[in-house]
């Protein structure tokens, strides 16, 4: 197999000072099984996530990678095993969700953004609501993080009068106004132009620069190579290989990782 | 051939073209009555057709209108004016309108529905216009109490014993929230539920004997005319909207009890001509209740009609939540709103959106339906018409009343449509 070509996405060079794993646990998940009504949709998931670590999931489609990350902050519910997020245990408990959720932030495919509320509107309304922040204060943080992903300009304007890449930023802003402790990425790209796919991935290296733990689910492998500390390759409900990125792109281990690689990085 | 590929192959714009006006025939007034009227041999035709028709209308009903008498006291008189001529006899209205708007209530008393109506589109003002201060939904909030006292009268301390249940019922919550949310809730619930039974009436006979405050009690066997339509319809809407969410909710509520009790209601009361409810609030429900409650007959009908309105109301709303994707639920959650939460701030406001054309049309047939109350015994305007006919004066008279009747109620409809009309331009934000 030759050596892969992986494009960086970005042609600045990556702040790598504040990416730091330390040894706190942020996501513990132990023997956690998940069925999609008689489908074994994730099979003994074990990992944990130490908080500052940047984790690319990738696998085929149906692999179960979106609705690993996705049992995270229980928007699937699992059958069996244990989640602790933050030190928190996901149970049936509605207090431990909704105190996970406003923990964890969660950035979806298709941006999800509210489109009765304008883009400033969207970004502050869980603030005030979840964490009861005056609406004046809320605005701040709100503007903070628009700046941060660079659209402060569009906020009085509504998700539709956007780009998929700006409401893309925005969901990201959106998200980063509840100050998480981890943030989950769901495909963040997939739905997206290739010239929007970049800034994209701007924002989200910018985040990781800033030492934020991140789970992102995505197949753009120029990403995971530039930021992510680990690689998870899940195949049929499994964990199947993980490595860091180098080792993991450059000297695959099992058949199907070499055969997904293969296929998605070109020859 | 060859030349042309060899142009796409290799070719630079060196200059970009400037926007220019389009032709003449493509814009103003010419373009619209060539595109729309006179696009073709067969639209040609039907707009001539059409036109044709209006004015055969217009030539058969004009002068009827046009020569219409205002002054007579009966259908008698009318005809000796119009000696043979064709024209309408709208003196019955000159003659009979205050029944028509108001029953039998007393006319010493027309200011009180007047003035009710008046304070109607000021409590409106608030819930209907978002540019009105938002202060003004307290009037809007007491605007029912206020209404009740109005037109019924009778003691003041009877709708003030009813707010007070309110008022017990919100400090019962806010003392008993630092608990737990659900032994608030119950608090809530049956403080006031509690005050109701065992002590308004108490405090309502006490306070009149201390300070006898109050209009004069008016009964229901007074109301009539448009009144009395309005009364049921405005109170039907208005309450059938919260029932149908909170039941359109249920439907969809994980919890089994919850939603199959939420889809007997809706599928019983959908399932039975609204006319079969009317007859049940006027005959039989007096068999189920109390032996010596007197209820109220327009009360029960107001009960009944809205409890219909709501089954349909439920099911236009799931119409609205079924149209909202996913993906605004799961951001909702991700973001960690509670239910309620989410509920309120991100899928009610965009499935009652959704949902505009579906809720004003339910509206408007219950304000129609109210006509319906004339099989019961109620005089609505309809049920007038036909005792104004039982006068020997007015026997015979059919197409003034009902156009003056359908006049009124083409008022209120059309306003409620305009309005649903300005709704949806003002909360589009889609962009499409």
């Amino acid at each position: 197999m030759t050596e892969p070509t992986i494009e960086l996405p970005v042609d600045r060079e990556i702040d790598t000072s504040k990416m730091k794993v330390s040894d706190a646990v942020a996501i513990q998940i132990t023997g956690m099984n998940k069925w999609f009504g008689t489908f074994h949709v994730l099979r003994d998931i074990n990992m944990t996530v130490n908080s500052g670590e940047r984790i690319v999931v990738c696998g085929p489609s149906g692999s179960g990678k979106s609705t690993l990350i996705r049992c995270i902050n229980r928007l699937e519910e699992h059958q069996s095993g244990q989640i602790i997020v933050d030190g928190t245990e996901l149970t049936g408990d509605l207090k431990n969700i909704d105190k996970v959720r406003s923990e964890v932030g969660m950035v979806f495919q298709h941006f999800n953004l509210f489109p009765h509320l304008t883009i400033l509107e969207n970004c502050t309304l869980a603030p005030i609501w979840v964490r009861k922040v005056p609406k004046k204060e809320a605005e701040e943080i709100a503007m903070h993080f628009l700046e941060k992903v660079k659209i402060p300009e569009q906020a009085l304007k509504y998700p539709g009068q956007l780009s998929g890449g700006q409401q893309q930023r925005v969901a990201i802003a959106r998200s980063l106004c509840m100050k998480p402790r981890i943030m989950l990425f769901d495909e963040p790209t997939s739905a997206l132009d290739p010239e929007m796919i970049k800034e994209v991935l701007d924002t989200m290296i910018a985040l990781a620069e800033e030492g934020m733990t991140m789970l992102c689910v995505t197949h753009e492998m120029g990403f995971a190579q530039a930021v992510a500390n680990r690689v998870i390759f899940m195949d049929q409900g499994q964990i199947v290989e993980q490595n860091e990125p180098r080792e993991f792109f450059n000297n695959p281990k099992s058949e199907r990782t070499k055969l997904f690689l293969s296929q998605i990085l070109g020859h | 051939m060859s030349d042309t590929h060899a142009q796409t192959v290799a070719y630079v714009r060196d200059s970009m073209l400037p926007e220019k006006p389009p032709p003449i025939a493509e814009k103003g007034a010419i373009k619209w009555l060539r595109e729309n009227l006179f696009s073709g041999w067969l639209n040609t035709a039907l707009t001539v057709l059409s036109l044709l028709a209006v004015w055969y209308a217009l030539m058969a009903i004009g002068p009827w209108l046009l020569n219409t008498v205002w002054n007579a006291q009966s259908l008698r008189e009318c005809r000796e004016v119009l000696d043979g001529a064709s024209g309408a006899c709208f003196a019955v209205i000159k003659d009979r309108w205050h029944q028509l708007l108001f029953g039998f209530y007393p006319p010493q008393h027309y200011w009180r529905p007047v003035l009710t109506l008046v304070l109607m589109f000021v409590a409106l003002a608030p819930v209907l216009f978002s540019q009105v201060p938002r202060k003004m939904l307290g009037f809007s909030a007491l605007y029912p109490f206020v209404a009740y006292h109005l037109l019924w009268g009778g003691s003041i301390w009877l709708p003030v014993s009813v707010i007070l249940g309110f008022v017990l019922g919100y400090v019962a919550y806010r003392l008993l929230a630092r608990f737990a949310p659900l032994i608030a809730i119950a608090g809530a619930i049956l403080v006031p539920v509690i005050w109701w039974i065992m002590f308004a009436a108490g405090f309502t006979s006490a306070m009149t004997s201390v300070a006898p405050i109050g209009l004069d009690f008016i009964r229901s066997d007074r109301f009539g005319g448009f009144l009395i339509s309005l009364v049921i319809g405005v109170s039907g809407i208005s309450l059938s909207l919260p029932i149908g969410v909170l039941l359109a909710l249920g439907r969809q509520s994980d919890m089994v009890f919850v939603k199959s009790v939420c889809v007997m209601v809706i599928e019983f009361i959908r399932g039975v001509p609204l006319i079969t409810l009317l007859f049940t609030a006027s005959l039989l429900l007096n068999y189920f209740l109390p032996p010596g409650t007197a209820f109220d007959l327009i009360l029960r009908v107001i009960i009944m009609v809205t409890l219909f309105a709501s089954a349909y109301m439920a099911e236009v709303i799931r119409g609205g939540l079924a149209a909202l994707p996913k993906g605004q639920y799961e951001a909702a959650d991700a973001l960690g709103l509670d239910y309620w939460k989410a509920q309120r701030l991100i899928i009610m406001p965009q499935a009652l959106k959704i949902s505009i054309p579906g809720i004003v049309n339910t509206f408007i047939g219950l304000f129609k339906d109210t006509t319906l109350v004339v099989f019961i015994g109620l005089l609505d305007p309809i049920g007038l018409s036909n005792a104004i006919r039982a006068d020997t004066d007015w026997n015979g008279i059919y197409w003034e009343l009902f156009i003056f009747i359908g006049a009124l109620f083409f008022i209120f409809c059309f306003g409620m449509s305009r309005y649903s009309m300005y709704l949806e331009r003002k909360l589009k934000t889609d962009h499409k």
